[in-house]
């Protein structure tokens, strides 16, 4: 052991740089800031710049107060429309999720399922829309869902519908946005879980007497539970703070802790109270993040 | 255990009475040009093993997943106890089919995996457990109800696999490659509990091996496939020991095969001219050939005697002797393999059973003599 070769010192520092550079950058674009917004929410309103005022105080010759201001928090619960926003975000969010999964699974089996060269066909097909901005899809499917757009005109001109349809600015186009922005990332971890399936195991259920639905209700289903959950998660966590996309789409009522954050922070310049509405929502989103995190680790263990 | 079951239904396939459990009758799968069953037809008797051998992409496979109803035929019908199983799907089959890869469900246990056809065929749950328990005793699994499949070693998870297509009672059991993901200590044993166990249950089985050994020991039968067809069908001494072409006396075991033309061809013997061999290969058995067509004669290597002395002559003076040096020895323990190279450039494979330790050594470039009784050589007209 002594005569280990001086080099080796140097890999140690070096594997402990490695290590270090994301923690620090996790530190500086994660922990300050959620520090800083915390310090926020404890803070009483100010008209100034920035519209708090500090926590520590100088109070006399050398005394220094901490004033920790919880009411911010008190109004979240005794005002019904912030209660209100945060149950219709976490709705919408799961029925959302509902959605993409009933379309989301089919497609990522179909992916998993087709041949080689028509799967890489498919993926590049899922991922394109990245390539665009989200806010240029979602500004496109307002030219689509308006009461002269594209869906308006088409059904007009086939005679299926005699007025337009409203769907702008009403809770379908508001689900159409969501569902059509999340899907990838249901599509993407579910098709992964199925695409290591050994399909031998259908053709082993059907020979021991399942007919091809019971085979994938008692073997795929059960087996691409993982995959699942880690793409409904990928879904349900951002759709619960969703802003654009109510904004853009859903209307005057589409009521989501999204659009309460944003208006508090630039309508009503109350940092504080926004502060404490984008903690209360981390909070509530933390045992879903932890699910999520338990259910990788599961996945990457079986894939071992 | 393999012969005394081989005697008993031994009846069954050269009675023209007897009724084919299993009817493959002119079956062919294409795929686009390339025909991986040609034109099939094959009877299968009630209680036997029967081992379809081949080398991989010979069509057996293909063959076996047409039976489980996995692979439509492009023609021609499969009978099962004289059922057509024409547009039966595989879970409406009386059949079950043992996967190489085992197919166990991961996320189930032993037991659970074991009771999952009955529960699909609604069998009342008490009936259930008693027979999945009876079947786990029966391959020996008694302690291994609870585990999951990653939790088994391989021979175990095979034994699974065993118990989970036998459990139903399928009137046709298919085993794909059964003992190909096993050791060989460990084959050889499970060789011999498979045929006990089917022994036990008298269900039928179809085997596809491309284990020539494998086959030899489960077999009342073997069908050798190449090319999507069956080349020849028989008992394994049949096959071993009269093969009706070079393929398949090249392909089951090992043989020396000498080209040669007809010199002789009478009603009780031929003799061969080979110029291969450098001698006259006298066979005491008519062939039916053309006269002075090419033909073949398969010899074994342990039907080849070797000696430093000149053998005492075994027919005809100058037939079915030969000269050759000693290239190469390779010593097996209970016999050893000895490579001759003959004057011509031939190079012979004999094998001896090493039957005393302090045996008279033939070594490394050594000049011997080769002969071989008249009856052993084999002909084959292609």
């Amino acid at each position: 052991m002594r005569l280990l070769p001086p080099s080796s010192k140097v890999g140690i520092s070096g594997r402990g740089l490695v290590v270090t550079l994301p923690y620090l950058w996790l530190v500086l674009f994660f922990v300050v800031p959620f520090v800083i917004v915390l310090k926020i929410s404890f803070s009483d309103v100010d008209l100034a710049i920035p519209p708090y005022k500090p926590l520590l105080e100088w109070v006399g010759q050398n005394s220094l107060a901490i004033k920790l201001n919880f009411n911010n928090y008190a109004f979240l619960f005794t005002d019904p429309l912030y209660v209100h926003a945060f149950l219709n975000s976490v709705k919408v969010a799961f029925i959302s999720t509902v959605l993409c999964l009933l379309i989301g699974y089919p497609v990522a089996y179909g992916i998993a399922r087709a041949t080689p060269t028509a799967r890489n066909l498919l993926l590049l097909l899922v991922i394109l829309p990245f390539w665009t901005s989200l806010l240029l899809r979602v500004y496109a499917w307002i030219g689509l869902l308006k009461a002269n757009g594209v869906i308006n005109n088409v059904l007009l001109a086939l005679g299926a519908i005699h007025e337009p349809l409203n769907m702008l600015y009403t809770p379908f186009a508001m689900y159409v946005g969501i569902v059509y922005s999340y899907l990838p990332f249901l599509i993407l971890p579910l098709y992964a879980n199925l695409e290591k399936m050994d399909w031998q195991l259908l053709e082993a259920a059907e020979d021991l007497g399942c007919r091809p639905w019971q085979a994938f209700y008692k073997i795929t289903l059960p087996l691409s539970r993982n995959g699942i959950l880690a793409g409904s998660m990928l879904v349900f966590i951002p759709a619960v703070g969703e802003f654009v996309i109510p904004a853009l789409l859903g209307g005057p009522n589409a009521l989501m802790i999204g659009r309460v954050l944003w208006d508090e922070f630039f309508s009503n310049r109350a940092w504080p109270v926004a502060s404490a509405v984008a903690i209360l929502l981390l909070i509530l989103l933390v045992p879903f993040m932890m699910w999520y995190q338990s259910v990788q680790a599961r996945e990457s263990a079986s894939a071992r | 255990m393999a012969n005394s079951g081989e005697a008993a239904k031994a009846v069954a396939w050269r009675d023209p009475n007897a009724r084919a459990y299993v009817e493959i009758d002119r079956v062919t799968k294409s795929f686009g040009d390339f025909k991986a069953v040609d034109d099939v037809s094959l009877k299968i008797y009630k209680g036997e093993i029967f081992c379809l051998l081949g080398a991989s992409g010979c069509g057996k496979t293909t063959l076996l997943r047409i039976l489980g109803g996995f692979e439509t035929p492009t023609s021609g019908r499969i009978l099962i106890d004289g059922e057509d199983m024409t547009g039966v799907p595989p879970y409406e089959r009386p059949v079950n089919m043992m996967f190489q890869s085992y197919a166990l469900f991961p996320h189930m246990n032993v037991e659970q995996n074991v009771a999952f056809g009955l529960k699909q065929d609604g069998v009342p749950r008490g009936e259930i457990a008693e027979r999945v328990a009876t079947m786990l005793e029966l391959v020996k699994l008694g302690g291994f109800a609870k585990r999951k499949p990653h939790q088994l070693s391989g021979g175990q998870r095979q034994r699974v696999a065993l118990a989970r297509s036998l459990v139903k009672r399928p009137k046709v059991l298919l085993l794909d490659e059964p003992l190909g993901a096993l050791d060989k200590k460990l084959r050889e044993h499970t060789q011999f509990e498979l045929i006990g166990l089917q022994d036990k249950l008298g269900v039928t089985f179809l085997v596809v091996t491309h284990d020539q050994e494998e086959a030899m020991t489960l077999a009342t039968r073997i069908g050798v496939m190449d090319h999507g067809e069956i080349v020849q069908a028989g008992t394994p001494s049949e096959i071993y020991e009269f093969p009706s072409s070079k393929f398949v006396a090249d392909f089951v075991g090992s043989v020396n095969i000498f080209e040669g033309k007809l010199l002789e061809d009478e009603p009780e013997h031929v003799r061969i001219g080979s110029e291969e061999l450098g001698a006259t290969i006298y066979v005491s058995h008519g062939i039916s050939a053309a006269p002075e067509a090419v033909v073949w004669a398969a010899i074994r290597p342990e039907k080849i005697f070797m000696s430093i002395a000149p053998p005492p002559s075994t027919g005809v003076a100058g037939d079915n002797v030969v000269r050759g040096a000693v290239q190469d020895i390779a010593y097996l323990g209970d016999l050893s393999i000895y490579l001759v190279k003959l004057a011509t450039g031939k190079v012979v494979r004999v094998t001896q059973p090493n039957t005393s330790r302090h045996a008279e050594a033939i070594t490394w470039e050594q000049q011997v003599y080769l002969s071989w009784d008249a009856s052993s050589p084999v002909v084959v007209t292609r």
